[in-house]
């Protein structure tokens, strides 16, 4: 379990108490519930003021479901999200929606996340509506402002979204995003969809705007050297658990679980000489159904180092030195 | 190694409503026997359009092959693909040149099991019976690591995951030996663990086989470990053409340079700034008039607004389409840079 504070007083922004998210499955004419996806299933976690978690693991682990349940998008099934003083779970309606306007969420998806019928400028003033925000020549201006800040033209206000690249789209994403002045950011593999010239242009974007308006981000995105780009601390998930979080360096220097060990191996480098060299742990199979995991460590149907008691019982998430966790027998408990 | 494919001034066009759309502009490359080629670049540059125009695999219209040559074969059965009829091309495509492609979930019937679509290519091409092609298949699944292949054989596409699905795409483009596997993305929809297990295979595969590979993708990271020469492609044209080493040790394109720059690295000591490629691919109905790159370029001069420069070799085996000495400006500005810095302290 986390502790509260850091070493150095700061007090965490969002702190996350074994959070899950069970989709339940429902069967027959009755819809009887027979069982349930568990997409996130436990999750301690704390995203300090300023700093940048990078959420990382493969498709289907349950991190942009983490996301969401963080957000309370999803009304999760168990567990605490403390945003700030306030616990977010058990915060409805209008309370919640209030709090909306310091938590907002970039998407994956620069193309099916704007309304193709709304002009830009409509676009990113409509969460300053929605919380009430300025009269509308000051909404206009700010618009204005906040395209600007995002590298647009602040001339592109009465544009619709397929008139730009999916670049530019995200960067309006970006501007809507920004435009409640929020304290915290979700961003759900913000840059996946775009060109390799363009996600950089995507990366420098979010960390100068981090830096100028001093924003906290949870950074969620399968490619394992993005994130490393730009997180402080990683988190690595793995079929609805973490199985590893550390700081950033920490974490790539010594990987901990052999999960962490084999997704940082198949990364290919950008440069023959070095991947000649590369000894490679290739994983076998297929990551299990959320709906049926293994028993014991989750992990354990594909790791190359299981043992006995990895099959039997699901190891601790524990704290190895300086914020260094890990969930894995390989380690005293 | 003797040359298996020669692609001399491909050009392919779209004729669409609002205008033509310039997709290869007069691309001319090889490749020998048991070569890996890497054809890398972003999506819309014409990686995809100039492999398939290989095997007249665009829709026609509005596409359409307005010119070149693919000389592919060797000794005597050299034929110009372009040329021949469908009948000898039909014999071609599948057999002698296979082809992956990026989408696993939709390359696939949905309806048919896989030990049908499998068999289909040895009983059409190989002249096989059932049984004996039943026999092949189970073989070629074991190939390419799908466990209990023989139970599998009749289940549908939907009980396999992405992996194993790309696998089989894999059996499918193997069946026939072919001499030449063209592979459009083959890891981009999939996960890194099984990139990497994808990746691993085809290397195997074409050790124990013998076959040469274009490998086409937008990813410089995956191109490192497996290809022997990569071509980088933008706007239609080739604009860098190197072995592989000699590509990523001594990029001469400012687009190349500018793809290495943004991508962030594993293994990097110390996390940088990326340098960004700024602005956007010009649009392929009006290009520019001189280089394409132009607009976007750090290292332009006058004379590339007007002028296209050509392919020319810069070095043994390495090719560059730019009329800058891209590694004398570096080290210019470097130079330039430094003593500014030194005369401000």
């Amino acid at each position: 379990m986390t502790t509260d504070t850091r070493s150095n007083g700061t007090k965490p922004l969002v702190k996350v108490r074994d959070l899950r998210m069970w989709f339940p499955i429902r069967r027959g004419v009755l819809q009887r519930h027979v069982g349930d996806v568990k997409a996130v299933d436990g999750l301690n976690f704390d995203i300090y003021p300023g700093e940048t978690l990078g959420l990382v693991g493969e498709s289907g682990c349950g991190k942009s479901t983490t996301g969401r349940a963080i957000l309370q998008l999803y009304k999760p099934t168990g567990g605490s999200v403390q945003f700030g003083e306030h616990d977010l779970v058990a915060m409805k309606g209008e309370e919640l929606r209030k709090m909306r306007r310091q938590m907002q969420m970039i998407f994956q998806d620069p193309y099916a996340s704007l309304n193709p019928r709304m002009t830009v400028g409509s676009i990113i003033s409509e969460p300053m509506e929605v919380h009430g925000i300025g009269n509308r020549t000051q909404r206009l201006e700010r618009v204005r402002e906040l395209l600007a800040v995002v590298g647009l033209n602040p001339y592109f206000i009465n544009r619709y979204p397929h008139e730009f690249s999916g670049g530019q789209r995200q960067r309006i994403g970006v501007a809507r995003a920004l435009a409640v002045n929020p304290e915290f950011i979700v961003c759900d593999e913000p840059i996946s969809a775009l060109d390799v010239s363009i996600q950089a242009q995507v990366i420098n974007l979010l960390e100068d705007l981090q830096s100028q308006f001093n924003l906290t981000y949870l950074f969620i995105a399968h490619d394992l050297s993005v994130v490393r780009h730009i997180s402080d601390r990683i988190a690595v998930m793995y079929l609805g658990k973490i199985m590893e979080l550390a700081d950033r360096d920490e974490l790539y220097r010594n990987p901990m679980h052999p999960y962490t060990q084999a997704l940082l191996s198949a990364v290919p480098i950008p440069d023959p000489v070095v991947e000649e060299k590369r000894k490679r742990i290739i994983l076998e199979g297929d990551v299990p159904s959320p709906a049926n995991p293994p028993k014991g460590c989750n992990f354990c149907t594909r790791c190359p180092k299981v043992m006995d008691v990895c099959k039997e019982q699901e190891p601790a998430f524990k704290d190895y030195g300086d914020g260094h966790f890990a969930a894995c027998w390989l380690y005293p408990q | 190694m003797a040359r298996l494919l020669e692609v001399k001034g491909l050009e392919t066009r779209f004729f669409t409503q609002d205008g033509v759309v310039h997709a290869v502009n007069g691309i001319t490359y090889h490749l020998d026997e048991s070569e890996t080629l890497a054809i890398v670049g972003e999506s819309g540059c014409g990686k995809s359009v100039g492999v398939m125009s290989l095997l007249r695999l665009i829709p026609m219209p509005p596409g359409k092959i307005t010119a070149g040559q693919v000389w592919f074969g060797t000794g005597d059965d050299r034929k110009d693909l372009l040329k021949i009829s469908n009948e000898e091309l039909r014999q071609v495509r599948g057999n002698r040149i296979a082809m992956i492609f990026q989408d696993p979930m939709t390359s696939l019937n949905p309806v048919l099991t896989i030990g049908f679509q499998i068999s289909e290519a040895l009983i059409l091409h190989l002249g096989m019976d059932k049984e004996k092609a039943r026999q092949r298949s189970v073989e070629l699944l074991e190939l390419v690591g799908i466990p209990n292949a023989a139970d599998r054989l009749d289940d549908y596409p939907h009980q396999f995951s992405g992996g194993m699905r790309q696998r089989v795409m894999i059996a499918m483009g193997l069946s026939c030996n072919p001499q030449l596997l063209i592979a459009d993305e083959p890891t981009t929809a999939l996960d890194v663990t099984i990139q990497a297990q994808i990746a691993d295979l085809v290397k195997r595969l074409r050790d124990e086989i013998g076959m040469a590979i274009i490998w086409i993708t937008h990813d410089l990271g995956v191109v490192a470990g497996l290809a022997d020469r990569v071509m980088v492609m933008y706007a239609g044209f080739i604009v860098e053409e190197a072995l592989v080493k000699e590509l990523y040790a001594n990029p001469r394109h400012p687009y190349t340079l500018g793809l290495l720059g943004s991508l962030p690295r594993l293994d990097a000591t110390r996390a940088h700034r990326l340098t960004s490629i700024e602005g956007l691919p010009p649009d392929l109905i009006e290009l520019p008039k001189g280089c394409p790159f132009y607009a976007r370029c750090q290292y332009r001069i006058d004379i590339c607004a007007e002028n296209n420069p050509r392919l020319e070799p810069v070095a043994p085996g390495h090719k560059v389409a730019c009329h800058v000495d891209v590694a004398k400006v570096g080290a210019a500005r470097a130079e330039a840079a430094k003593a500014g810095a030194e005369r401000a302290a």
